[in-house]
């Protein structure tokens, strides 16, 4: 056998994509380049996302300062006067009522789908999850406002009165405002943190639960001491997801929170999110700095989504990952 | 050898990162007939074979270096089109891979078709099942899955598929090992058939096999080539001790 | 295990399974609710008229909303003819050439991206189209919509193509096919049941939002099919029937609603047939 020589003259090394310039080669290389193309555009929709929304919001920054924006509390567009602040708080506590809804009910629905529900009906929790998923939000919205909002006036509020000691729950029942939001949101977040939350225990190693149930644990003490834990950072990536969600839902919330810029303590009062404003005053603005304004909300939003949805799927993955890893 | 080979390796050296795979492999392989490549799993046999129609290199982090001539022409030259080569060296894998998404009839025109060859499809279709001696179990049933066909007539059709491109080598990476005693017998019965035709370099963990299907062997162990003889002689009177431990099954 | 704590924790255990299934009870009936309502107040005002005629003015009777029907049907498809080469190009280029760096950073951003709220996509469409062509227009909203489809479907197609074995591409490679035949003739059509079942739910994902149609395609009250005309849609119309003060435009919501549910459910229950019937042959 002969040495091991790679530098002799007549080994030449070898590259996969070796320069021919034949027609087969040509093939591909438009071909790698258009599916390049393709990889490039998903970043650059995320420059031109941040870009356009940031230069259309430009004037109205640059008058108010971003503070004195983001804290200012009048919306006037006839006086040119742009605040945020009342449609921060409304985005906020539509989305709190909704996480706080939504997450028991997902997480419990995601447990029983994993856990105890029958093989065969699992399919049928998932048609159902998916169904919930693939209404559109104005239709949530039209039953918002035609069902929700009656049952909450008639019913709820009045019953919640009873708690007005509660600043929470003070005020006349309207049936509509941040409640009703809140309520609707969390309906329509709910497959959203579900499915991830089933992702995430499906991905907890069999062995676990095997294991604490050959211990002589019950189910549910199976559920609590092996699958829980593992799956907890996963679960709170879910929880953002939908806090995600539910900050930028537009449609069901405009329909139902009653479009009113007001900072209330009380949830029985109507509001304004950061998404209803933009929705409905944006195709009626002409002036640049009405424009700008709402495009300085939108950029608000787009900033918190991003930096909410980086958040999760950082943590999702380090769930998932680490299972999959493992389990392979 | 007498006449000049059909393949000429020198110097081959293939490599997966730095792991080098196949170190200074140098062999003729000789026009038409059957040469088996043999060794324990790991030994870089198949990795061997890959090199020969340059399919090594598309492994992520793999590539190769030294000399394979193919009719004097180099494979590894610079300009020399591997999609080109693979036309002219045919490959049938460890385990039958017909494409799902088509009938058995698109199967095996599947390169005439993506290749733009010429020629009457139809006729190249029975010819090359013909030959691969599936006609008679899939000529009312062309329009089928080919997932529906057992896994030795899958891995047939595999060969047929391979046949339609006519290439004048076909590498046949352990093309029996998924499959039982009978549809391996099949396979073999076929490769007796084809040498008459075609070079084929079989690869192969089954010294059985070999002996029955090859002309000559090559011996791998470790990445390099230990020895490489007339199959009578590397089974009966094999010149190095690593060859005669392993022939004999004495082998760590 | 000591026999006191046996009985209360028997029942820990069944009633954690139990509040467990009220969970899914109390998921269910939303659900319930809206198919049900939809379809109780939506059908007695749907019929051929409503599909195909232009709506009424307050205090006519009759009507419909074939305009939006086919605005919906239209700014869909033109969203799908800028999205959906984008969207599967950039999941086989994940799948394909993804491994690196720069294919985990686009990996990254689809992901983010996905959960970008589309009143904000909305905002960059206006930006993008309707203040440089200085009018709403059909093509500004389905650029919007475009902008939706492409990362998730990305996403679904990189899973999609990176399922087909590695053994199918080496075997095609190993005839002498080129990698770009190989890639499209091979492992695409390999992958296209799941394909078409992807692009179907994104299509339906599109054809319900709303949000950013309002600034983009605005609406129409007549039959429009130039791209760069406002476009009425079916979300748009039930938005602005449902908040009207008109008991009557209240009732073609509910129609609207239903007409709007049908399609989609029509696009995903294609979808659910296309995945399952072919599927043998993976």
């Amino acid at each position: 056998m002969a040495a091991a020589n790679s530098s002799t003259s007549e080994s030449i090394p070898v590259t996969p994509a070796a320069p021919g310039g034949r027609r087969a080669f040509s093939g591909d290389r438009v071909y790698a380049g258009a599916l390049a193309a393709a990889g490039i555009a998903i970043l650059l929709v995320a420059l031109l996302i941040a870009a356009t929304t940031a230069n259309t919001a430009r004037p109205a920054l640059a008058r108010a300062g971003l503070w004195g924006f983001i804290t200012g509390r009048d919306w006037n567009p006839v006086e040119d006067i742009y605040g945020a602040l009342p449609f921060i708080w409304g985005t906020l506590v539509t989305s709190v009522v909704a996480i706080v809804l939504a997450v028991p009910v997902a997480v419990a629905f995601a447990i029983f789908l994993v856990e105890f529900a029958p093989s065969r009906s699992r399919s049928l929790l998932r048609f159902v999850m998916e169904l919930l998923a693939s209404i559109p939000s104005v239709v949530y919205g039209l039953w918002g406002l035609f069902v929700l909002v009656p049952l909450l006036r008639e019913h709820v509020e009045p019953a919640l009165g009873r708690f007005s000691f509660l600043p929470l729950f003070r005020g006349a029942p309207l049936g509509v405002g941040t409640l009703a939001a809140g309520v609707l949101l969390a309906i329509m977040i709910l497959p959203t943190i579900a499915s991830v939350s089933v992702e995430v225990l499906r991905t907890v190693p069999s062995t676990l639960r095997e294991g604490a149930l050959a211990l002589g644990a019950t189910r549910w003490e199976a559920v609590r001491i092996a699958a829980l834990p593992y799956g907890r950072a996963g679960i709170f990536g879910a929880a953002l997801l939908g806090l995600g969600r539910a900050l930028g839902e537009t449609m069901a919330a405009t329909m139902v929170i009653g479009n009113s810029p007001e900072i209330s303590a009380s949830l029985f009062a109507p509001g304004y999110s950061l998404p209803s404003i933009i929705a409905n005053e944006f195709s009626e603005a002409t002036s640049a700095l009405h424009i700008g304004a709402l495009a300085a909300l939108g950029l608000i939003l787009f900033v918190v989504a991003l930096i909410l949805n980086i958040a999760a799927r950082l943590l999702v993955r380090a769930v998932v990952g680490k299972f999959e890893r493992s389990s392979s | 050898m007498t006449a000049a080979p059909k393949i000429r390796i020198e110097k081959l050296n293939a490599y997966f990162g730095a792991h080098r795979a196949v170190r200074d492999v140098e062999l003729d392989i000789p026009a038409l007939g059957v040469v088996a490549v043999i060794g324990p799993s790991g030994c870089g046999k198949s990795t061997f074979v890959r090199c020969l129609n340059r399919m090594h290199e598309l492994l992520p982090g793999a590539r190769a270096e030294g000399r394979v001539l193919i009719d004097g022409q180099e494979v590894y030259g610079p300009g020399v089109d591997p999609v080109q080569l693979r036309r002219r060296v045919g490959m049938v894998f460890q385990r039958p891979n017909p494409f799902p998404a088509m009938s058995i009839f698109d199967n095996v025109a599947a390169g005439l078709v993506l290749n733009r060859l010429p020629g009457d499809r139809a006729a190249i279709v029975e010819k090359s099942l013909r030959q691969a001696a599936l006609w008679d179990e899939v000529k009312d049933r062309l329009k089928e899955n080919p997932t529906r066909l057992s896994g030795g007539q899958q891995q047939r059709l595999c060969i047929a598929r391979a046949l339609a491109v006519e290439p004048e080598v076909l590498l046949l990476d352990e093309p029996a090992s998924a499959l039982d005693p009978i549809a391996t017998a099949k396979i073999e019965e076929l490769i007796h058939e084809l040498r008459e035709r075609y070079t084929i370099v079989i690869v192969t963990h089954n010294m059985q096999q070999a002996a029955r299907v090859s002309d000559r062997t090559a011996f791998f162990y470790m990445g390099e080539l230990i020895e490489y003889d007339t199959t009578e002689h590397i089974f009966t009177n094999p010149s190095i001790k690593q060859t005669e431990d392993y022939v004999t099954g004495r082998f760590g | 295990m000591t026999t006191p704590g046996r009985r209360w924790r028997a029942f820990k255990n069944g009633f954690a399974i139990t509040l467990c299934g009220v969970a899914v009870l109390v998921a269910l009936a939303p659900l319930l609710s809206v198919l049900w309502l939809v379809v109780k107040n939506g059908a007695p005002a749907l019929g051929l008229d409503f599909l195909t005629k232009l709506p009424a003015p307050v205090g006519e009777s009759g009507g419909g909303v074939g305009n939006a029907i086919l605005g919906t049907l239209a700014i869909v498809s033109l969203a799908c003819a800028i999205g959906l080469p984008i969207g599967i190009g950039a999941g086989v280029f994940l799948a394909e050439r993804g491994d690196g760096k720069f294919g985990g950073a686009v990996r990254f951003t689809a992901e983010v991206l996905s959960g970008v709220p589309s009143i904000v996509v909305g905002i960059v469409a206006y930006g993008l189209v309707v203040l440089p062509m200085k009018r709403f227009s059909a093509l500004a909203g389905a650029v919007a919509l475009a902008l939706l489809m492409v990362p998730p479907l990305a996403r679904s197609t990189e899973e999609l193509v990176r399922l087909v074995p590695r053994a199918l591409r080496e075997g095609a490679l190993a005839l002498g096919v080129p990698a770009w035949k190989t890639s499209l003739f091979i492992v695409l059509r390999t992958a296209r049941p799941g394909l078409i079942t992807a692009a179907l739910l994104a299509i339906g994902r599109a054809a319900g939002e709303t949000a950013p149609l309002l600034f983009t395609a605005l609406n129409n009250q007549y039959w429009n099919v130039r791209p760069d005309q406002p476009t009425a849609s079916l979300t748009v119309q039930i938005f602005n029937y449902a908040i009207s003060p008109y008991e009557e435009w209240r009732q073609k919501a509910w129609a609207c609603a239903l007409t709007l549910l049908l399609l989609i459910g029509f696009l995903s229950l294609g979808a659910r047939f296309l995945a399952r019937s072919p599927g043998e042959a993976r």
